[in-house]
């Protein structure tokens, strides 16, 4: 029998020496005259233990962690192709805690399979809620998704189905069904495991959201330091065409939706959605005023829908299992689940699928696992960098929308950035600044000039923080985006829990 | 990348507008191509999408991927962003700064080296993160990271 071998194919696993290892895999093999099948695969999302390469045995896959190419040889010798012991073993993939313990359906096929198998995609339930689209006209699906409770993922949290509604309301032969997928919250990598790791789920989302609004149009804005994804979506767009779910007249329904690839240039506003439009008509990334909104007036004066990869990821199983289905899970108006993703120095980084509602403590501790540092949390940033620094005393609070928005600060995009007891908080509020001031796309002055004003307070030796004070009314106030608007969110939250930090103090020279 | 040349430029630039698409990915294809944006460029550029010279030029400043001179034989790209930074990406930084004698958007004078920072690739729990000639990077310390540099033979 031909062994399986699953070994991922993610950008993390191949900044962990993946590809070597699959090659020392196939040559030790070879060499041993022994048949094995190698499936690169996405991630898992348990970041801890890549590259984690899976052996399909009798009583399921099972699982070996932090594999380099020198463990192979031990590998073999301790007959891993059976399903052997080794000392990187962690069991059957099923039976991992930090798997196990998740409550996963955006990310439930993310790492079993090629990819780019569109055979396997629909093997593991793929396309069924497009099937159910397919059976519906627009209206209905929109009502599906407003049951679901479904709120955009991207960071604002904004209820999915008035923006689906007011698209499909709005009367125009041409209309855009936008994916933002320009994920620059540091902290953040749930859209690059989902596109790396299960695409056909976003391109099903983007056919079921064209369907619903009666656009033809889809767009994915990529964002340029996401490489893999790049090649990742391109191949799975020429597949699902290929089969007849992408492009004219998708299964015989007569109706039609094509999707292009855009891949930005590097700059963190043009995740804002009226930026990132100019940025694909070919301009400036600066930001639109509102209204119009771009469900009126989006690209090129069209009406478009702009989600995120993740909202989008959502809609497949929303249209399969229903929208109840959606809202039974998760707490209050936050309904569904959310993939968090641990990160900075954390012991067991990686993505996490929980349901709305889990403690920030549960996430930290029964999943972070504490430091890989082994020091004390001194703060945890939440929501990328326009989130707020938060304390331990602070971490029993819900991870919902609406007790985050009780405590001044967000969920944003599912960040949590985890810093020890030697970070310096007066240092992390004044890289909020500085970097407000490289990405501000300069149209409003509050931003452009305000960033910059702020990082300079900051590194004098005593700051004036009723200035800052001043300064981040002015930003919160007078912003035109998020960006200038929301800057302020990691600095005050910083002086408010930190203020020991911010006391006059030498300060070292800017990089 | 290929070396800057004329013609591939003007078709690069062509194929774009036939394809329907905008000057952003006009510019996005020269620098995959040729890893800049060379000034002989600009007036093509200008002709095809109708546009003025300060708009081009606006728009190329605008985003941090579009180089205007070649960048170095081998590119450095580390991340510089929070998650990064919580676990050490700001002494790397400065200990790659001292080694190659570069500060982050510089090129050595021999064209061997650029070293420029990044905001996030996405490998946040994996820190520190870096690209080196478009290959990932992640769990790097400074004997990684010199190894990595050494393996380049600047």
């Amino acid at each position: 029998m031909t062994a399986r071998v699953y070994i991922p194919a993610d950008m993390l696993s191949l900044a962990l020496g993946a590809d070597e290892v699959a090659k020392a895999i196939a040559e030790t093999a070879k060499a041993e005259d022994t048949d094995i099948d190698i499936v690169r695969t996405g991630s898992r999302g348990a970041c801890w233990a890549e590259p984690l390469i899976e052996v399909e045995t009798d009583a399921g896959r099972v699982a070996y962690g932090k594999i380099s190419k020198n463990d192979v040889p031990g590998l073999f010798d301790a007959e891993f192709l059976q399903g052997g012991t080794h000392e990187k073993s962690l069991g059957l993939t099923e039976d991992i805690p930090y798997l196990k313990n998740q409550q996963r359906f955006i990310f439930k096929n993310c790492g079993l399979y090629d990819p780019c198998d569109i055979d396997a995609y629909e093997a593991h339930g793929g396309f069924a809620g497009l099937r159910v689209a397919l059976q519906k006209s627009p209206k209905p699906i929109t009502e599906e998704v407003q049951i679901s409770g479904l709120r955009g993922r991207g960071g604002a949290g904004f209820p999915a189905a008035i923006k689906w509604r007011t698209v499909l309301g709005a009367e125009d032969p041409q209309k855009y069904v936008v994916c933002n997928a320009d994920e620059g919250d540091s902290g953040t990598f749930s859209d690059r495991l989902i596109m790396e790791g299960d695409p056909f789920r976003l391109i099903e989302g983007m056919v079921i959201a064209g369907f619903a609004t009666r656009a033809k149009n889809g767009v994915i804005y990529l964002r340029s330091e996401y490489p893999i994804a790049k090649t990742v979506l391109r191949k799975a767009i020429t597949r699902a065409k290929a089969a007849g779910w992408l492009g004219t007249n998708i299964k015989g329904s007569g109706r039609t939706f094509n999707i292009s690839l855009f891949v930005g240039g590097g700059s963190y506003v043009c995740g804002e959605e009226t930026a990132l439009l100019e940025s694909l008509e070919g301009n400036r990334g600066i930001v639109r005023a509102k209204p119009p909104l771009p469900a009126y007036e989006g690209l090129f004066g069209k009406p478009t829908l702009i989600n995120n990869v993740i909202t989008l990821c959502a809609v497949p199983d929303i249209l399969a299992k229903g929208g109840a289905w959606h809202a039974s899970l998760g707490t209050g108006r936050s309904t569904g689940t959310m993939p968090f993703q641990l990160s900075g120095d954390v012991k067991y980084g990686g993505l996490v699928e929980v349901p709305f509602g889990m403690s920030l403590r549960a996430l930290l501790d029964d999943f972070g696992g504490g430091t890989r540092s082994g020091l004390p949390i001194k703060a945890v940033q939440i929501g990328g960098p326009l989130g707020a620094y938060l304390p331990p005393r602070l971490f029993d609070t819900p991870l919902t929308y609406e007790a985050f928005a009780a405590l001044g600060a967000g969920l944003g995009h599912g960040g949590v950035v985890v810093f020890n007891e030697n970070t310096d908080m007066r240092a992390q509020a004044r890289y909020a600044f500085e970097f407000c001031a490289h990405e501000s796309c300069g149209k409003c002055t509050p931003c452009r000039i305000g960033a910059v004003r702020g990082a300079e307070i900051l590194a004098k030796d005593a700051p004036d923080l009723a200035l800052v004070e001043d300064l981040c009314e002015v930003m919160i106030d007078g912003s035109a985006c998020a960006m200038g608007s929301m800057t302020p969110v990691p600095v005050q939250s910083a002086i408010t829990h930190f203020p020991d930090d911010f006391a006059a103090q030498p300060q070292k020279m800017a990089q | 990348m290929t070396r800057w040349n004329e013609k591939t430029s003007r078709a690069l630039i062509e194929e774009t507008h036939k394809r329907g698409e905008t000057l952003t990915m006009a510019l996005r294809a020269l620098v995959d191509t040729f890893g800049y944006v060379d000034e002989a460029a600009i007036a093509p550029l200008m002709q095809t999408f109708a546009r003025s010279r300060a708009e081009v030029l606006g728009v190329i400043a605008y985003y941090d991927d579009f180089r205007t001179t070649p960048p170095g034989r081998h590119v450095v790209r580390l991340c510089q962003a929070e998650a990064c930074q919580a676990v050490g990406a700001r002494e790397l930084t400065a200990h790659i700064c001292a080694k190659t004698g570069l500060s982050l958007g510089q090129t050595s004078d021999d064209g061997a080296l650029t070293l420029e920072g990044v905001y996030c690739l996405g490998l946040c729990a994996n820190g520190p993160a870096a690209l080196i000639d478009d290959a990932p990077m992640a769990e790097l310390d400074k004997d990684r990271l010199d190894a990595k540099l050494a393996a380049l033979k600047l």
